[in-house]
């Protein structure tokens, strides 16, 4: 085969089939029907195969991308996604939810001379062929006998819990909701990511043994201290999430019809609300509703609202559309439904309609001053420009804060802004107690959860004396007693898991 | 950890009953003050209630209910013993402090009357002298009198009609016990807002110490989605995770009240189209009292009210 290069490949990127707009506006229906077989490997022929691979670097979980497109391009669909669940196990939700971007397609050598691989979009593809074709990878285990205990069934939890339990580790899964997959599953729209897919995921993990309790609120039915005493697990990792919703702090931010984002989704996707009254938790409607905040989150809630009926949804942002943190194909899809972006725009007040409800928010004017702390031009207000702005229903989608269930419930040391503590392998002051993704972090992407749950699995298995594939194995002198790791709990010798499957 | 069994069910009253759920580890972890959320079934809502007792060596935890919204009204109706529940998370919120208190006046009123009973009982285990008040509409509704008989000094019975004990609000026992204990410590109250701003005020000229039980609309009670936030002096907090128990005299009760309303419209809508449906199927029969307060439709605002 010759040797392609940028003019030898497909130049224009495989466009996705997707609802029309104002059809898709109006259902929940997934909106992106995902590749063909034919277009996916036609896409996959743009990929260069270049000697130095940076979309990989751009991945945070460090997928071989260059490796699955090649499968694709030899039709070994099996192979591609054998190539993927190598560092991924969930290739469906994040080829649907990655920021790809500004990650591996953001590096991406086609889009230094063309649009970049739709590297995102072949992952979901190779995603939903294993869960139409019921693929899934379960490794070899050889069984350990020890146990960790995971908080929490978002994206960090789960991805911990798939190294974890690949290690040969007795992984169980608590969830304080009634349903596992965390923000995947209360915050992502099913138009988004269909619970399907999540379901599936949830399969694969169980299949790889981990148990998955629900209802189970750790801190206040078992702390973390009780996980590592009496309950016996030989390590814990903390992935609960940032949680605690930003209210802006204005005047009349407690009027009914104010709500933040993650309320109004857990209403309508983890519980129903949107076939209220067939469910029993009903929904706020709003005719008019305005959505405070760019960022991925905040396009889920406008996208909902008008799923939910409403006549006009507007984006109310203080930055400009360069600083918005949302990621580009959620813009897109946005503004094709018909939301109406007000870009420099900041509420200053909500206002009464007299009976304890909104009826609509001031707002100043911002223009772009000097860079701030996060390199994004701090907007400043413009003097005189506040103007009226009619809503009946107003949406917060400004960011969370530290949750303080860990904190209030354990000896847990936090940083000064709530979050957990670590060091850099994600430990925490708790020996054997590992924390990762937003409630380390605070509010970040699906991905870069995902990347924390594999570290902290990685640190976990040091810390348990298992081998761990992704590094050399060297214990630190200090740490040797007669040649043996101390760390190697109860002298238990462990072949790793990481089986290849074959 | 699921199926929660139903394994002991008593009705007090048409609109009362109570439930002990199987749930070992709740029970053993519980303390007075927390709250559960409940999910009668699958399509069900997150309901939010206040832990009347817990049993740790039964493995058990009681809940006491009050019949007046669409959920409830079904659970009155399908939650009988044998059966499970659908979820059952907690203990939630940040157990009541019992600090240095010698004498303390325990208020419930209607729903609150069985979750003021775990901290009546702890205050009177820590040695405290405690005065019960609990407030009913009228006798036919009262219940656990022998249960706050066993543990509080003084026990004081108000009820709207007088059928029973004094005539009036439990603010009028308030004032009766300040009156005959000036050297009262504090006084904890829980029931509907409207109960627990009066007994606020009663307290407040006299500088007295007052802890509310909050219990708004709720959806997780985790602190994930923000949906219980009640004003309490210049803060916003968060009922589920700050709570429930705050300081009555800095809670802004309007607010609170306001907020409770929120989906009155659509409360209304889930109640009416039970009723209807239950009406269709005859489905109440072993519910003879039930029918008759299904006619004179409660109004659905009460529900979201205290307990």
């Amino acid at each position: 085969m010759a040797k392609k290069t940028i003019r030898t490949i497909p130049q224009e990127r495989t466009p996705m089939g997707e609802q029309p707009p104002l059809v898709r506006a109006r259902n929940f229906e997934e909106v992106s029907f995902g590749y063909t077989e034919e277009q996916a490997l036609r896409e996959a022929e743009r990929c260069l195969f270049c000697p130095d691979q940076p979309c990989m670097e751009g991945c945070p979980v460090g997928i071989e991308i260059p490796s699955f497109i090649e499968q694709i391009t030899k039709s070994n669909f099996r192979g591609a996604y054998d190539v993927i669940t190598k560092t991924n196990l969930m290739p469906a939700i994040c080829g649907r939810v990655c920021p790809q971007e500004k990650q591996c397609e953001g590096v991406c050598t086609v889009g230094k001379g063309l649009e970049p691989v739709a590297i995102g979009r072949l992952e979901r593809w190779v995603g939903d062929r294993a869960i139409a074709e019921g693929w899934s990878n379960v490794p070899y285990i050889q069984s350990t006998r020890l146990r960790v205990g995971i908080v929490g069934s978002g994206p960090a939890g789960i991805a911990c819990a798939a190294d974890l339990a690949k290690a040969g580790c007795d992984v169980t899964v608590f969830e304080a909701l009634h349903l596992p997959g965390g923000v995947l599953r209360y915050g992502i729209p099913d138009f988004r990511l269909p619970n399907e897919v999540i379901d599936a995921e949830v399969a694969n993990l169980r299949r790889l043994g981990v148990k998955f309790e629900c209802n189970t609120l750790v801190g206040r039915l078992f702390t973390i201290e009780q996980m590592v005493g009496e309950m016996g697990f030989d390590a814990v990792f903390i992935g609960t999430g940032a949680g605690y919703p930003t209210m802006l702090g204005i005047p009349g931010d407690a009027l009914n019809g104010v709500l933040s984002a993650n309320e109004l989704l857990t209403r309508c996707n983890l519980m129903g609300g949107r076939r209220f009254p067939q469910f029993d938790t009903p929904v706020p409607h709003g005719k008019r509703v305005a959505v405070v905040g760019a960022g991925n989150t905040a396009m889920d809630a406008m996208r909902v609202s008008l799923r939910l009926g409403a006549e006009k949804v507007y984006c109310i942002y203080r930055r400009s559309r360069t600083e918005c943190p949302a990621r580009a194909e959620e813009i897109h899809h946005a503004e094709e439904e018909g939301v109406e972006f007000h870009w420099l725009t900041n509420p200053v007040a909500l206002l009464d309609n007299g009976k304890g409800a909104v009826r609509g928010m001031t707002c100043v004017r911002m223009e772009l001053g000097e860079p701030d702390d996060s390199g994004r031009r701090r907007p400043v207000v413009v003097k005189g420009s506040e103007f009226d702005f009619e809503a009946d229903l107003v949406v917060f989608a400004i960011g969370t804060n530290a949750n303080p269930i860990m904190g209030q419930t354990s000896g847990l040391a936090l940083n000064k802004w709530g979050y957990i503590a670590t060091d850099e392998t994600l430990a925490t002051s708790i020996a054997g107690v590992y924390a990762g993704g937003d409630i380390v972090t605070g509010a970040a992407t699906v991905i870069e959860a995902m990347g924390a749950g594999r570290t902290a699995a990685a640190s976990i298995k040091a810390y348990l004396g298992l081998r761990d594939q992704g590094r050399p194995y060297a214990p630190e002198g200090s740490s040797s007693l007669f040649g043996i790791d101390t760390r190697e709990r109860n002298f238990v010798r462990v072949r790793t898991g990481e089986a290849v499957t074959p | 950890m699921a199926a929660y069994e139903i394994v002991a069910r008593e009705d007090y009253s048409d609109v009362t009953f109570m439930l002990e759920v199987r749930h070992p580890m709740m029970a053993r972890a519980a303390k007075p003050g927390q709250f559960v959320i409940v999910i009668p079934h699958e399509h069900g809502e997150r309901i939010p209630l206040t832990l009347a007792d817990f049993d740790a060596a039964k493995g058990t935890i009681t809940l006491v209910i009050q019949a007046v919204g669409k959920t409830t009204k079904e659970m009155q109706q399908q939650c009988l013993v044998g059966t499970s529940l659908f979820g059952l998370v907690g203990p939630m919120g940040i157990p009541t402090k019992f600090g240095e208190v010698k004498k303390v006046a325990c208020v419930g009123g209607g729903l609150g009357v069985a979750p003021i009973f775990p901290h009546l009982r702890a205050f009177k285990e820590r040695g405290a002298y405690v005065i019960g008040i609990v407030g009913f509409r009228n006798e036919s509704l009262m219940f656990w009198e022998d249960k706050f008989r066993a543990h509080c000094d003084e026990y004081i019975v108000c009820t709207d009609d007088g059928s029973v004990g004094m005539k009036g609000l439990v603010t009028k026992g308030i004032e009766l016990a300040m009156k005959e204990h000036p050297d009262l410590d504090e006084v904890v109250a829980i029931g509907p807002p409207i109960m627990m701003r009066g007994c606020a005020e009663t307290t407040r000229p006299h500088g007295i110490k007052t802890m509310v039980s909050l219990n708004p609309l709720m959806v997780d009670g985790t602190g994930m989605c923000g949906g219980c936030r009640v004003k309490v002096g210049p803060t916003v907090k968060f009922a589920c995770v700050d709570g429930p128990d705050f300081d009555g005299h800095a809670v802004d009760f309007d607010d609170l009240i306001t907020r409770l309303g929120r989906f009155k419209e659509d409360e209304a809508l889930a109640l009416k189209r039970w009723n209807e449906s239950c009406m269709a199927t005859g489905n109440v029969a072993h519910f003879g009292p039930l029918r008759e307060a299904m006619m004179q439709l409660p109004d659905p605002f009460d529900q979201t009210c205290g307990g």
